[in-house]
């Protein structure tokens, strides 16, 4: 009777339903028994603790064993950071475990959780997120400070640039060419630019230029700039891919986004890709160079592997990794970088410290007298 | 007076999903003068009204499409409707912000769409879909199945004698629909608009994508760009309220009408109506559906994995995540559905104010952003329960808070349609009462329960925010797979992981329809 039924297959009958309930609650169970798998290894694999310190500071190819796993807080996602991390676990013998989230969802998670906080480390994507948990971060000893060059930390020695980020203007080369583009950012208010600009005003990043502007520009001035962008109408997006994204469609001619991106559509899109980065030339704020970096928590029982972490993330390895595979700026010498980057000692600096861009709140205010932010 | 079995649990269950609200009671107390003046400044008042002609707007489409889709797939002879049932609840299971960057890439301004019109007739120019347009729409393809789900179970559970009655006395079909069949269908469109309703109002990734500014979207740009949780928490507080407004307005359409029919002889299922010639016309709304939810996003997923294939992208391996979303879907659907049977029995069979209110209680959750929930289990579990804190047992507790209110509808839904002189029957005989729940109630209820669970497992399947922070360090599921992947752009892998998504998800979805068909 029930086979009378439309659009029943016809494989299937009364007689078989147990068969497939069987099914799904074995491929179930199945799962079950392959995460069980996943991670007991974690935990056994190590060597016995020897319990006594490490002598040797600095990461080398001698693995070594440690009592405890550490516990990391990644704000920059898996398929960025997981190979690097898993080398630092292989060269220093440090079982690692890493938990991931967006920057600001872990900065408000260490917030939350306080003194009970089961991670070591905080690897942010922007000094924004390292900023606002700086209560609860450690001060770091001052050979591991002293790794990050002087403007890629933070002023209290409480976390260190990991790898540099340019702010950049991207814009579509079928409708622009590079000299068509102002040579300071500030020239984007003319209203030839109208309906052409695009940017993700609550980006970290993008408020961090503004925070930039105001230092090196001064409120006023600011204040022109963002009524000038506002005046010629540009355009909301939520994240800086859909920026790159809708300038090589042509929706926007041009976007205020971090450089490497582009890289990324570069890689699955081919060179034929219609957007390319361009650094302005005069300098200013619009050829700004930030960090995404790391600190290691007050309440960190393992704070010897964190500072591991940290020495080895500014170790030419990684340095090296981050600038081949994730095309960003190293921040430290002898490190070449991917030939589709624009080298960083060509790119127009400003010269500014991370303290002068922690004032987030200050941005935001004025966004918001500008009509920019709600 | 409810017996203290039933009561007990409830309340055990009614308290635990309150958390949120003592977390932002305190954090909200901590904002203090602050609060005030960003509540003033952003022009709230605005917002609100933005947010609640949204919720509005996507609701009553909702409703309109899955009472369209739902009695085409159980009343009528459509071809293929087990297909179409299967097909028509998966749009649940793309995450929001997935689900609405396709569409732009689909219809936006320089989609593909546009593109194509451009080749064909010079087109170059679509109407603008950022804004309320595009909000709208993706909002409704992604959460007419809350509605669809419940009205499924209502109608293949109504007994078919009362539209009959109606049509001996004379009325058209038409007219029975409209004063017989709606009426009696009143409690699964009310669950499941409230579903809809406090989905919309809590989104984040279709209206941020979409640029819509709603209230989520204001307390996201607190966390996400100011990292200021205490404001964030301000302003969900005034998410809350608009939430209690929402359960309160649907509390006056509940009256004291009964639903279930009080003649004795079990119900029989209703003969399918003939389509006759409308088939094709019915054939042709349900493409047009599954194209726009299904096929247009699958498709584009399907060839950015390929062309991720051809350009030698890296995959990660998924078998982990695939087999973790499986798991914790399925743990979620048992642990919620076993949990919302107090709450839902509570409510019908003892309708007072106190039992109302804890069903009410248990909608909270539902409507505030998932990152809300997520933090105030931070707050408790890493203070008072440090023992269980980042552990499975924790992760399925707030997908119980998060996703409660979606199996508590159906139970409900369900529990209204069964007359109890049965299970006075049942108990009459001599039967107790474990063994008339086991033997009567429960079987009698499982279309809505496993309507239920159905809901809460696609949920999970797709859940985000409270994954990432509550689940045991180094657990990946296909959600957070998608998330990790598109956040940096890694398009083909984003792809291959959320079309593993959607192919995983249909198969408890097809093994649900096909137990309906069973038992016809």
């Amino acid at each position: 009777m029930s086979l009378s039924k439309p659009g029943l297959p016809a494989w299937f009958t009364r007689a078989r339903l147990p068969l497939l309930l069987l099914t799904l609650f074995a491929s179930l169970a199945l799962g079950a028994v392959a995460c069980g798998e996943d991670s007991t290894p974690t935990r056994t694999t190590q060597p016995a603790a020897t319990g006594s310190p490490v002598a040797s500071p600095s990461p080398t190819n001698t693995p070594v064993a440690s009592s405890r796993t550490l516990t990391i807080y990644s704000g920059r996602a898996e398929s960025l950071v997981d190979p690097i991390i898993k080398q630092f676990s292989q060269a220093t013998g440090i079982k690692v475990e890493v938990k991931y989230a967006g920057t600001p969802q872990l900065a408000a998670t260490l917030l939350e959780e306080g003194r009970n906080s089961p991670a070591d480390v905080f690897y942010a994507q922007d000094p924004g997120g390292l900023g606002s948990v700086e209560e609860l971060l450690a001060p770091l000893p001052q050979s591991v400070v002293n790794l990050a060059p002087e403007w890629a930390r933070s002023p209290d020695g409480k976390w260190i640039g990991v790898s540099g980020r340019a702010r950049v203007v991207v814009y579509n080369t079928s409708k622009l060419k590079e000299s068509d583009l102002p040579e300071d950012i500030y020239n984007f208010v003319d209203p030839k630019w109208k309906g052409r600009i695009g940017f993700a005003p609550t980006n970290a990043s993008l408020q961090t230029m503004i925070t930039g502007m105001r230092s090196l520009w001064g409120e006023a001035k600011t204040k022109q700039w963002l009524e000038g962008i506002k005046a010629n109408d540009f355009k909301t997006y939520n994240n800086n891919s859909s920026v790159v994204d809708a300038v090589s469609k042509g929706e926007i001619d041009v976007g205020f986004v971090n450089h490497y991106y582009l890289y990324q559509f570069l890689s699955e899109r081919g060179e034929s890709f219609p957007a390319r980065n361009y650094h302005t030339k005069a300098g200013g704020p619009g050829a700004l160079v930030m960090v995404s970096g790391a600190g290691i928590l007050n309440t960190s029982k393992n704070k010897e592997a964190a500072q591991k972490f940290l020495e080895f993330m500014l170790s030419p390895v990684a340095q090296q990794y981050f600038a081949s595979k994730t095309y960003e700026y190293p921040l430290v010498e002898g490190i070449s970088v991917n030939r589709l980057l624009t080298p960083i000692d060509q790119i127009n600096q400003p010269n500014i410290t991370m303290k002068q861009l922690a004032d987030l709140e200050g941005t935001q205010k004025i966004m918001r007298e500008a009509g920019i932010l709600p | 007076m409810p017996p203290p079995a039933l009561l007990l649990p409830a309340l055990l269950i009614a308290a635990a999903v309150s958390l949120p609200l003592v977390y932002l009671f305190i954090r909200t107390l901590g904002a203090g003068d602050e609060a005030w003046d960003l509540l003033f400044r952003m022009r709230t008042l605005q917002i609100l009204g933005r947010t609640a002609l949204l919720v509005f707007a996507v609701t009553a489409a909702s409703i309109a499409l899955a009472l369209t889709l739902a009695w085409l797939t159980t009343r009528t002879d459509l071809p293929l409707c087990g297909f179409w049932t299967i097909i028509m609840s998966l749009p649940l299971v793309i995450p929001s912000y997935v689900g609405a960057l396709l569409v732009i890439i689909a219809l936006g301004p320089h989609g593909m769409l546009q593109g194509a019109l451009e080749n064909l007739f010079g087109v170059d120019r679509l109407p603008d879909l950022y804004g309320f347009p595009g909000a709208l729409l993706i909002l409704t393809l992604l959460s007419y199945p809350y509605v669809m789900l419940p009205m499924r179970a209502a109608l293949s559970q109504m007994d078919p004698s009362l539209e009959e009655a109606s049509r001996s006395l004379g009325m058209s079909r038409w007219a029975t629909f409209r004063r017989v069949t709606l009426p009696l269908l009143r409690p699964a469109i009310a669950s499941g608009g409230l579903l809809v309703a406090l989905y919309t109002l809590s989104d984040f990734g279709a209206v941020s994508l979409m640029r819509y500014q709603t209230f989520t979207w204001a307390i996201y740009l607190q966390y996400e760009s100011a990292f200021d949780r205490t404001l964030a928490a301000a302003l969900s507080s005034v998410l809350v309220i608009v939430a209690i407004a929402i359960l309160l307005l649907e509390s006056r359409t509940r009256g004291k009408s009964r639903y279930y029919k009080s003649s004795a002889g079990a119900a029989r299922k209703s003969t399918p109506v003939p389509l006759g010639s409308w088939k094709w016309p019915a054939l042709a709304f349900c493409a047009i559906v599954l194209a726009l939810t299904l096929a247009l996003p699958l498709s584009i997923l399907t060839y950015w994995a390929v062309r991720g294939i051809a350009t030698d992208q890296s995959f990660p391996n998924l078998w982990g995540a695939t087999a973790n979303s499986l798991k914790v879907s399925a743990l979620a659907a048992l642990v919620v559905v076993l949990a919302s049977l107090p709450v839902a029995f509570l409510s019908v069979r003892f309708p007072n104010r106190l039992s109302s209110l804890l069903e009410r209680a248990t909608y909270i959750g539902f409507g505030l952003p998932g990152i809300v929930i997520a933090l105030s289990l931070v707050f408790f579990g890493a203070k008072y329960a440090t023992s269980l804190y980042q552990t499975l047992p924790m992760l399925i507790f707030a997908y119980g808070i998060l996703f409660l209110p979606a199996a508590v509808g159906a139970a409900r839904v369900s529990l209204l349609q069964l007359n109890p002189r049965l299970e006075e029957a049942g108990r009459s005989l001599g039967k107790g009462g474990l063994a008339v729940m086991r033997s009567i109630t429960l079987p009698l209820m499982r279309p809505g329960l496993l309507a239920g669970a159905a809901l809460v497992f696609l949920l999970t399947m797709k859940e985000l925010p409270a994954t990432l922070i509550l689940s045991p360090i180094g657990f990946r599921t296909l959600a957070t797979q998608v998330w990790d992947a598109s956040s940096e752009a890694f398009f083909a892998r984003a792809a291959a992981s959320a079309l593993i998504l959607v192919l995983v998800s249909s198969i408890p979805m097809a093994i649900l329809v096909l137990r309906d068909y069973r038992s016809r």
